[in-house]
């Protein structure tokens, strides 16, 4: 006998297929953009931005080492100082959605919220992508 | 007792046979459960495990997160 301790949260926050009535429902995992720029905290924003809109990009995630999300740099702070280091300039510890997230649902966080993007993580934090307006139908 | 594993073991473990049971009310199993999973809710599972599950294939227990 075994125990999967950290359960269906975990399985499905790491995006792993499940079965049910919610299973056939669009979710963060189906529409994340997992081709999202990403930068380390000790690059310089010019650099940075360089890349991101290199790449058809106005956004661009700061990860650590491991992946995991440390802050946001949306189009408002990639206009910031290039010569400033990304720490310096990120939208510190955004908040993120889990990719079993439903669509219908991040549609009304996005609107109640007003959030222009947000990043999708596994539930140890690690980026999956970033979910924007147009990903889940929103202007 | 049971042992505790991870992610990456129940995918292997899935992978060469093992029962996979859902011990979550039957609601939240009929939303989503993992592939292949069956329900058996917790105050169920002692009279009921004997009935359907293999004895000669592992078993997986799992509910929602580790609370």
């Amino acid at each position: 006998m075994y125990d999967y301790r950290t359960g269906k949260q975990d399985w499905m926050g790491a995006g792993l297929p499940t079965e049910g009535t919610n299973a056939e429902r669009p979710r963060l995992v189906d529409v994340v953009r997992r081709d999202v720029p990403t930068c380390s905290l000790d690059e310089r924003l010019g650099d940075v931005r360089d890349r991101v809109v290199a790449a058809g990009w106005d956004a661009c995630v700061v990860v650590s080492q491991e992946r995991v999300v440390l802050g946001l740099l949306r189009a408002e702070e990639l206009q910031a100082d290039p010569d400033l280091l990304v720490e310096r300039a990120m939208r510190p510890g955004p908040s993120t959605y889990r990719p079993f997230v439903s669509v219908a649902e991040m549609r009304r966080i996005m609107i109640d919220r007003n959030l222009p993007s947000s990043p999708v993580t596994t539930s140890d934090g690690k980026l999956v992508g970033l979910v924007r307006r147009r990903d889940v139908g929103l202007r | 007792m049971a042992q505790d594993i991870g992610r990456e073991q129940v995918r292997r473990l899935m992978a060469e046979g093992a029962q996979i049971v859902d011990v979550l009310p039957r609601r939240e199993y009929s939303e989503d459960h993992l592939p292949g999973a069956i329900n058996l809710p917790l105050r169920k599972i002692e009279s009921h495990a004997t009935q359907v599950l293999d004895p000669s294939r592992p078993v997986i227990v799992y509910c929602w997160d580790s609370a």
